[in-house]
């Protein structure tokens, strides 16, 4: 008898060289489905407990009011599967915010040299830390909070106050509905948000720099050892991060046209949290862009939950509810780690 | 083949490092449509050679000349791209990714600029099939056992169109079928004209599958030879370079120690031990003072039992009973407790601390025995450190240097110190001489003797016959995770081992 | 002359810096030399202390007090970064401990004998208990998650860290909670023998746990676990319980601090407390030379690092022609720097590029 070939039947036998039950039940994409379970049941809830929240206009506000966290939740997707943290996102979406905000303001420079002006600088403090994680192997934590402070104090030396853009560009495009069915639209905030995450899905599973990212999060050395460019692509990884942090900034100031250095405090936690209620493991080399999604849109369901429910609730809840949340997912991924690896050893 | 040219052709390569000679001036040929192996003692230079040859290290002297041209790889890339390709005994892929996407990652077929997943999929199938593997293509490297992992490697190095292929330490985690299997792999790529070579301490898969054999001794080139001229003995006369014979002057054994009544002097004893994944079903008894070998291959169990017996992992069902009281170990510390002590096989990731002193590694257990509030004196660490570096010979500046910086030989005494610190009953010692040079395997061995002569039990474990045999009373042999027979008196002879271990009674 | 030359001076010199630095102290203590020099400079009387009321005063005094809150907590943090871990819910903590404190305190307004006279809700001392032993339980939980669940250290403590101000919040009903009891505020705002008695708290949590270094296992324990935990258990050490209490001791470390916040403040603000305190924490604790990969810990180290960061903080204010903001910038290229020269690959690339430079001089 030949081992080698596996038929469907050996499944049930169990026999070495492969093991077909074992990963029908591939942990990863039970976990994207646990989040997006979570989040109908969750939408469900708060269809059948309030009048009006099962509507068209309720579902787009979750992407109308949080385009910020998806977009600067993708560039974090990128960094955790290689095994990275980003805390830098929030100070350096203020910071884009404030720099806009004091040069369209204040000195009178066209949004069309501003705009590209601040993505690249938040592409740049990316740039920079990528290359002291990779180049001198500091951890992604402490470099990240290293660029958190700088970002934030740069923002707030910039300015203490919030800058309000009077500009006609930013409200225009603040003010721009989108009509999709009848009464509900969507903002262009939305289309920016829908094609990074397109072009990010296009990226992690279509390109080799994808597929690279995800090597690296599963084992450094033998993507290295494979030949893989694995420096090029953790210093993209954290320019790219970079990046869609300054774009959340900019976002944050198409929904609301101001320039504020405390934007964004304590959004890196929020990001995170999104990440890994997506199912992306902290560990790195797992998780789904689209399960980010699914992740930010969790959160704010719960957010437009306690919304409905009134003053009755505390608005606190929302923050325990997002860290029960966040355990919860974690012990799961770690229980269905386990589970895979004791299905691969029999 | 004479008037062949070989394909990599290096001579007089040096390499060394601070402290250290690992090359001086050795040469090496390969020819394709072979598979060639190079044999030595542990820090022989083997791996230094393969890692210059790859582009890991830069050599310090010699030439390298590949398909006819000098060359100087500068990274295992460069190498790879060139034509030679490694499989390292950790099999040094992605677990996180599909079967597919670990053969083709970095040079995926493309349409309109995207991966073509299709392709990749179908493409990665026909490889395996030319390796006579057929799997799900689409499911993670990490479902998969060892054996597949490498014939994915394998299968990537195919892809790759390499030339020469490297293969380091390939059989250590292989069982019996799977290691048969390989070879059928490794005899169909060599009459395509794939140059193999094939680095292994396994001496009879030596004899079974290569055509050329070079000989390493100590940073220098003994001599290359084909491998049906030379006799067995020969090949470990050259890689020892002494007379097995004069190894034989050991220190009786301790059969004066075994008396007949068993149950008075029994130490410890295992019944009906077992536990899935681990170890089958097992039983066994090691008497005062006697010295316990455990032999078979790797992968047979040996470690998972010592693991069982040491409450590193946890039976599922079995009885222990120590001094002839039952007792349960659920820890390492409920073992030290009861006078157990186990020097584990992986030094480096299991045994030291390395960033810690000589003295703060030798007293670890002993202190960890004591507890966290009755903690050793200062001076007197420093006495028992100091005894020990005498007592087994540790070359360190002083006490204080940090472990790390110590060769491996004296780094294994360190361990073995700190366990005889804590005064055992039994000491289970797991591949202690793996890795250290001949005069330090003495040591260690003739250490092992004289402390069973003072009463201690020791558990011997080692994929060396020669030296199992040479300190053991009693041989427990393993095979496929179970203990399958003991052999004591005159069956303790390499033969009959590796007989039983074959499947011969 | 044959023995006094420059290579002995430098060999001499050389000697004294290996066997300094091989403390651990050495860049932490001139770093700080340097703050205080700059301030020597910048601020006349910075030196200064006289005494005002019975109470020692000055600059110095004044760093020493303020960085009471993060000497603490790094003290704590230093624990924990030993095991290769982080702690980043501390501020969390010391806000739930703030609020535990000021809600069973609180202070209402009673006439006793025609004289007014502020009661608390609670015994003092069973508030302070209360909030420590709350403090150091929230400890438990992250030890706990990390190790029996096997949850990283980021993820189990970021779950307190974003539960805890919520917990904090509700405990507080949203509301800032004033403190009015005036023996309580002894603790922050006292003085003893004319030194601020937060000093004397923070010298004796060192001193216990300098005593529990130096006199028990518990040092080697912590090193051996954060360095390589598999063979510290194969070594019969109970590794898991050593994380679990280092993180319950952080805990502890939080909820004195909380008191301290409470104290001071003479309110507790669930919002605010604590915040961005755990970012210090960690910052001294790397800035005092431990490595945040675990292994060899310095608590001096981390406590001349939480007085560079105050003294920093207050040289900033100091400097009128520095915006206050600025403090967070500077935070920063000092995280970069510290970070760099521990990096070995910065120092080697920094080496070859001094290297190359002899060798062309030559």
């Amino acid at each position: 008898m030949n081992k080698k070939n596996i038929p469907i039947l050996s499944c049930i036998t169990g026999r070495k060289g492969g093991n077909s039950c074992g990963s029908m039940f591939n942990f990863k994409y039970l976990l994207l489905a646990a989040t997006i379970a979570l989040f109908i049941i969750m939408f469900g809830i708060g269809s059948v407990s309030f009048r009006g929240f099962f509507s068209l206009k309720v579902f787009f506000d979750l992407f109308i009011d949080n385009p910020f966290l998806f977009i600067a939740a993708i560039g974090m997707t990128f960094v955790i599967i290689t095994g990275g943290i980003d805390l830098s996102v929030g100070s350096v979406a203020a910071l884009t915010t404030m720099i806009t905000g004091t040069l369209v303001e204040i000195h009178g420079v066209s949004p069309a040299v501003v705009l590209p002006f601040v993505l690249l600088v938040g592409s740049s403090i990316g740039f920079l830390i990528g290359i002291m994680v990779h180049f001198f192997k500091i951890q992604p934590f402490i470099a990240t909070l290293g660029g958190m402070f700088l970002a934030r104090g740069i923002a707030l030396m910039i300015n203490t106050d919030s800058i309000t853009l009077n500009n006609s560009f930013f409200k225009a495009v603040s003010n721009y509905h989108i009509p999709v069915i009848g009464n509900a639209f969507i903002t262009i905030n939305v289309v920016i948000l829908l094609s990074v995450v397109v072009i990010a899905i296009i990226l992690a599973h279509y390109t080799n720099f994808g597929r690279t990212v995800y090597a690296i999060g599963g084992n450094e050395q033998s993507a290295i050892l494979m030949g893989l460019p694995v420096g090029r692509t953790k210093i993209l990884v954290y320019t790219i991060s970079g990046f869609c942090s300054a774009l959340a900034g900019v976002t944050m100031m198409f929904y609301m046209p101001s320039g504020n250095p405390l934007h964004g405090v304590g959004m890196e936690m929020d990001v995170i949290a999104a990440v890994v209620i997506g199912g992306t493991m902290l560990t790195g080399g797992s998780g789904y862009m689209l399960g980010t999604v699914f992740g930010v849109l969790i959160l704010g369901t719960i957010a437009t939950l306690i919304n409905f429910q009134g003053g009755s609730v505390n608005p606190w809840w929302i923050r325990i509810i997002n860290a029960a949340l966040i355990l919860i997912f974690c012990l799961l991924q770690i229980i269905f780690e386990k589970k895979g690896r004791k299905i691969a050893k029999s | 083949m004479a008037d062949l040219k070989p394909i990599v052709e290096m001579k007089g390569v040096k390499k060394s490092f601070p402290g250290v000679q690992a090359l001086s001036g050795v040469d090496f040929r390969l020819f394709e449509g072979e598979i060639h192996a190079i044999m030595g003692q542990n820090g022989a230079g083997k791996s230094t050679l393969i890692k210059i040859l790859t582009g890991v290290y830069k050599s310090d002297g010699g030439s390298i000349v590949y398909c006819g041209s000098q060359c100087r790889f500068k990274s295992p890339l460069e190498a790879q791209k060139k034509g030679i390709s490694t499989v390292y005994q950790e099999v040094n892929l992605c677990p996180n990714l599909s079967v597919a996407e670990n053969i083709f990652i970095g040079r995926e077929p493309r349409r309109f600029g995207m991966i073509d997943w299709n392709k990749i999929n179908s493409e990665s199938e026909k490889l395996l099939k030319r390796l006579n593997v057929s799997v799900d293509v689409t499911k993670l490297l990490s479902s998969y056992s060892v054996a597949i992992q490498q014939m994915v490697a394998i299968a990537r190095v195919l892809c790759i169109s390499s030339r020469v292929l490297i293969l380091d330490e390939p059989t250590s985690s292989l069982d019996e079928q799977e290691v048969n299997e390989l070879f059928d792999v490794l005899n169909k790529l060599k009459s395509e004209g794939m140059a193999i070579l094939f680095v292994t301490h396994f001496l009879d898969q030596v004899y079974r599958i290569t055509d050329r054999i070079t000989v390493f001794r100590n940073g220098t080139f003994v001599g290359e030879y084909l491998t049906k001229d030379l006799p067995r003995v020969e090949l470990i006369f050259k890689m020892v370079g002494k007379d097995i014979s004069a190894m034989s002057a050991m220190p009786q054994k301790c059969l004066e120690n075994v008396s007949d009544n068993k149950a008075a002097d029994s130490l410890l004893e295992i019944k009906k031990m077992k536990k899935h994944g681990s170890m089958n079903e097992f039983s066994l008894d090691v008497q005062k003072g006697e010295v316990l070998g455990f032999a078979g291959l790797l992968g047979s169990g040996r470690t998972e039992t010592a693991r069982l017996i040491f409450g590193i992992d946890k039976p599922d069902e079995g009885e222990c009973l120590v001094k002839n009281e039952l007792k349960s170990i659920s820890s390492p510390s409920d073992a030290i407790g009861l006078g157990l002590a186990f020097c584990p096989e992986d030094r480096k990731t299991e045994g030291i601390i390395d960033e810690l002193s000589v003295r703060e590694n030798i007293i670890l257990a002993l202190q960890g025995s004591l507890g966290i509030m009755k903690y050793l004196p200062r001076k007197k660490q420093e006495k028992i450190a100091d005894d020990y570096i005498k007592a087994l010979g540790i070359k360190t500046a002083d006490a204080e240097c940090e472990v790390r910086t110590l060769s491996g030989g004296n780094q294994q005494k360190v361990l073995l110190a700190r366990w005889l610190a804590t005064k055992p009953s039994l000491l289970i010692l797991d591949e202690p001489t793996r890795g250290i040079d001949v005069g330090a395997k003495f040591e260690i061995q003739e250490f092992v003797m004289s402390h069973c002569k003072e009463g201690m039990s020791i558990i011997f474990i080692s994929s060396e016959l020669d030296e199992v045999i040479r300190v053991s009373s009693r041989v427990a042999v393993f095979r496929d995770r179970q203990k399958i027979s003991e052999l004591s008196g005159n069956d303790l002879k390499e033969e009959k081992i590796m007989h039983t271990i074959a499947g011969g009674q | 002359m044959a023995g006094f030359n420059l290579r002995n001076i430098m060999g001499k010199v050389a000697g004294f810096f290996s066997a300094a630095s091989r403390s651990g102290l050495l860049w932490p203590v001139i770093f700080l030399g340097l703050i205080l020099l700059v301030n020597a400079v910048i601020n006349p009387g910075f030196f200064d202390i006289e005494i005002k009321d019975g109470r020692l005063s000055g600059s110095l005094i004044d760093i020493m007090n303020r960085s009471s809150y993060i000497v603490l907590l790094a003290i704590g943090m230093t624990f924990v970064v030993a095991t290769a871990g982080i702690d980043i819910s501390v501020g969390a903590v010391v806000a739930i401990s703030a609020a535990i404190s000021a809600y069973l305190i609180g202070g209402t307004l009673v006439v006793e004998n025609g004289v007014q006279q502020y009661v608390s809700f609670m015994p003092m001392p069973v508030a302070i208990i209360a909030a420590l032993l709350i403090a150091t339980a929230l400890g438990m939980w992250n030890g706990l998650l990390i190790s029996r669940m096997g949850l990283q250290p980021i993820i189990a403590t970021l779950i307190l860290m974003v539960a805890g101000r919520g917990i904090a919040q509700l405990i507080t009903s949203g509301q800032i909670i004033t403190i009015y009891y005036k023996p309580f505020f002894f603790i922050g705002g006292g003085y003893l023998f004319g030194i601020p008695f937060s000093i004397y708290i923070v010298a004796a949590v060192l001193a216990v746990v300098m005593f529990l270094k130096k006199r028990t296992a518990l040092g080697l324990f912590i090193q051996s676990v954060g360095i390589n935990k598999t063979a510290t258990r194969f070594a019969g050490i109970n590794s898991s319980n050593i994380i679990l209490w280092v993180y319950a001791f952080s805990g502890f470390c939080a909820g004195i601090v909380g008191l301290l916040v409470c104290s001071n403040n003479k309110s507790a603000d669930g919002n605010n407390a604590g915040y961005n305190m755990e970012l210090d924490a960690i910052l001294a604790v790397v800035l005092g030379g431990t490595s945040l990969a675990g292994g060899k810990f310095y608590i001096m180290g981390s406590v001349i690092g939480g007085l560079i960061i105050q003294s920093l903080t207050t040289t900033i204010f100091s400097i009128k022609e520095i915006k206050p903001e600025a403090n967070l910038v500077v935070k920063a290229v000092i995280v970069f720097v510290v970070c760099l020269i521990q990096s070995e690959s910065f120092r080697k690339k920094v080496a070859g590029v001094i290297f190359l430079r002899e060798k062309k001089s030559l």
